[in-house]
């Protein structure tokens, strides 16, 4: 076990390592891509391009530069936007987090508790007409966009009903929890819904096929034979096992989540998160915030499957490689 | 002899269990899946919808030039021209807000988005752009990571761990953000993308495509990798070495045969995800560029006039969804029908 996680330790390093050189040449070594016109941003002029490329290094080597990039972001964290100069990229980074990992810890446990009870009703209802429709919403939940999804939401929480049903709710944005509790809740609460719904659906899904899988095998029957009621059969033994899967899964959607991949429900529902600071790091073209939210997000995905893996490894010794 | 030869032909004569192909078998299970049949007839009345956009928009819309501004234009609704933007209301009569639905075939049905384009003909086009960027990514991406997934498979060792780490590194990016930083790149550069003889300018509709099939390589390469492990050891590939075939050949004629269907039964599900994808990346205004227009870049306009004109993001939305579920539940019956026990999960 201890030569399994110290491999995989290492192999993240590795990753993390790759990716920054990987970042590294999209942003500054794209063949026929200039950086320091990007930088530049509309129009600029042959004097200005050649300010810039002193003034950022690129016509220092390569290695030269890639370092200097790698210092600022991890060393000195006085990376410098270049759209709006003077604001530092990775403070502001780590203040956007907090709004992100609220929109994700609640979506998460939202889509948690729903997830296992459509897909156990879905498991234990089979044969009758409702496991079909559990499944059916499942389907439909996973080919809504989540973008679109959240301007339904937004159109009936925001817009039609919100003088009357909704007329408790804030305006669009993110309060975040130290200022008021209360109006935190109410802020994400449509966020994490809308968030949730494609989770929802996809572990549901999995969870049901999980279960019927599991209920085939022998220790199953064992505990039938032993008298057991199927409540507990299914709560004790065969909801058990499948929860490794369930849980190596949410490992890896949480992760991608937080490294990313609730960007559109934050540009839908403007919390001002780091999916946020990247839309509007997108919209400015302002690369360096763009490469140290990639470079930060990647890092926490390779974070967060490392864990998963050595998670599995001790939960289930089969998947153990040498 | 003569006993053998009787055996033999009354062999030939009993009626025998008609010869069919695995595929036939698949297809047919595939056809008495009735749900599964309802959805191919969606996905296909979608997509011969979107190829007749322009029968549309000149034979019933009766518009010129569907994807230019209209900002002066006129329609008729119950009888009477009306112009497509409408003065704002007020003393003032600031700002216009474009026509809403006329639910009239011919006349701005859904009515018009933020610059005066009918909307049900942008999203005729629009399904144009989505449904293609959204299969041929599919397509690339399965072929790429299928060939990829077939060199590693079968060479193993040091070629495999190679290929194997490659695709875990792409795997490790978050996948919009990956997706973002590339067409970042490649949109700001205007004068376009130069691939050896390949040109891509920024605008086309191929750098979306290139950008998605790339992002899900890994997501296809590790299911059939493992398919091509489970097949690469087994008695007929060793009979197949035993007679001195080459490695093209093994790899083409044993192998592929057995992966394939693993591929088949992805392809549905990859092209849901590209779809939803590139909507995703159109919507964050770095997939489908102007003059362009796909599901994705409607929304993303229409986000302005949601709560006025709601009709304009509802739509496309409506069309995403349909397209990706019919892909869903056919995905679903494919699966069931090729191989019951794949564990397939794309996202």
């Amino acid at each position: 076990m201890l030569t399994f996680v110290i491999r995989r330790t290492l192999w993240t390093v590795v990753v993390m390592f790759v990716i920054t050189v990987v970042v590294f040449f999209i942003f500054f070594k794209t063949p026929g891509v200039d950086p320091a016109r990007a930088i530049a941003g509309r129009s600029p002029t042959p004097q200005q391009l050649a300010e810039i490329r002193v003034q950022f290094g690129l016509n220092r080597p390569l290695y030269v530069q890639y370092a200097r990039m790698m210092k600022s972001i991890f060393i000195d964290r006085n990376l410098v936007s270049y759209s709006d100069q003077g604001e530092l990229v990775i403070p502001e980074i780590f203040s956007a987090a907090p709004a992100t990992l609220s929109l994700v810890f609640g979506a998460s446990l939202i889509w948690i508790v729903t997830a296992i009870g459509m897909g156990a009703a879905a498991a234990k209802l089979r044969g009758t007409i409702y496991d079909p429709i559990l499944m059916i919403l499942a389907l439909i939940g996973i080919s809504c966009p989540v973008f679109w999804l959240g301007q339904v939401v937004n159109l009936i929480t925001q817009g039609g009903l919100h003088r009357s049903v909704f007329s408790w709710l804030p305006a669009l944005g993110y309060t975040s929890f130290a200022t008021s509790p209360v109006k935190w809740f109410e802020g994400l609460i449509f966020p994490w819904i809308t968030l949730s719904i494609l989770y929802i659906g996809l572990y549901a899904r999995v969870l049901r096929a999980n279960l019927l899988e599991v209920q085939s095998e022998d220790y199953i029957r064992t505990a039938r034979a032993k008298g057991l009621s199927e409540q507990r059969v299914l709560l004790r033994h065969t909801l058990r096992t499948s929860m490794i899967t369930f849980v190596s899964l949410f490992g890896l959607d949480f992760g991608a989540l937080v490294g990313g991949g609730a960007i559109l429900t934050e540009v839908v529902f403007g919390i001002h998160g780091v999916g946020f600071l990247t839309y509007e790091a997108l919209i400015n073209l302002d690369l360096a915030t763009l490469m140290a939210v990639v470079i930060f997000g990647a890092f926490f995905i390779v974070l967060a499957n490392a864990l998963v893996d050595i998670g599995y490894a001790w939960l289930d010794p089969r998947v153990r490689p040498t | 002899m003569a006993a053998l030869a009787e055996q033999l032909e009354t062999t030939e004569l009993r009626p025998a269990v008609a010869g069919r192909n695995p595929w036939a078998l698949a297809w047919r299970q595939l056809r008495r899946n009735r749900i599964a049949m309802a959805a191919l007839g969606l996905f296909v009345l979608i997509v011969l919808l979107s190829l007749a956009a322009p029968l549309y928009a000149h034979d019933v819309a009766h518009i010129a030039s569907p994807l230019s501004p209209n900002l002066n234009g006129t329609t008729i609704v119950h009888g009477k021209v009306v112009p497509v933007m409408q003065e704002g209301g007020g003393i003032l009569k600031l700002g216009e807000s474009p026509i809403g639905p006329t639910w009239d075939i011919g006349h701005y049905f859904l009515g018009a988005d933020g610059i005066g384009r009918d909307v049900a003909t942008l999203i005729l086009y629009g399904g144009r752009a989505s449904l293609q960027i959204g299969v041929t990514s599919a397509a690339f991406c399965c072929i790429g990571a299928t060939i990829v997934a077939l060199i590693a498979g079968f060479f193993g060792g040091l070629t495999d761990t190679i290929l194997s780490r490659v695709m875990d590194i792409i795997w490790a990016f978050p996948v919009y953000l990956l997706a973002i930083c590339i067409a970042t790149e490649l949109l700001t550069n205007t004068n376009g993308f130069q691939v050896g003889p390949l040109r891509v300018t920024a605008t086309s509709l191929w750098t979306p495509t290139a950008i998605i099939a790339f992002i899900y390589l890994p997501y296809v390469y590790r299911p059939i990798r493992g398919q091509v492990l489970s097949v690469v050891n087994k008695e007929f590939v060793e009979a197949a070495i035993a007679q001195g075939a080459s490695n093209f050949r093994l790899i083409f004629s044993e192998i592929l045969p057995n992966v394939v269907s693993t591929v088949i039964v992805l392809m549905p599900l990859m092209i849901a995800t590209t779809i939803l994808t590139e909507a995703a990346l159109s919507f964050l205004s770095v997939g489908v560029q102007p003059p362009n227009v796909s599901w994705g870049t409607i929304i993303s306009d229409g986000q302005d006039l949601l709560y006025t004109r709601p009709w304009v993001s509802l739509a496309p939305g409506i069309m995403i969804v349909l397209t990706v579920l019919a892909l869903n539940v056919l995905g679903d019956g494919v699966r069931d029908a090729l191989d019951p026990r794949a564990k397939v999960r794309v996202r």
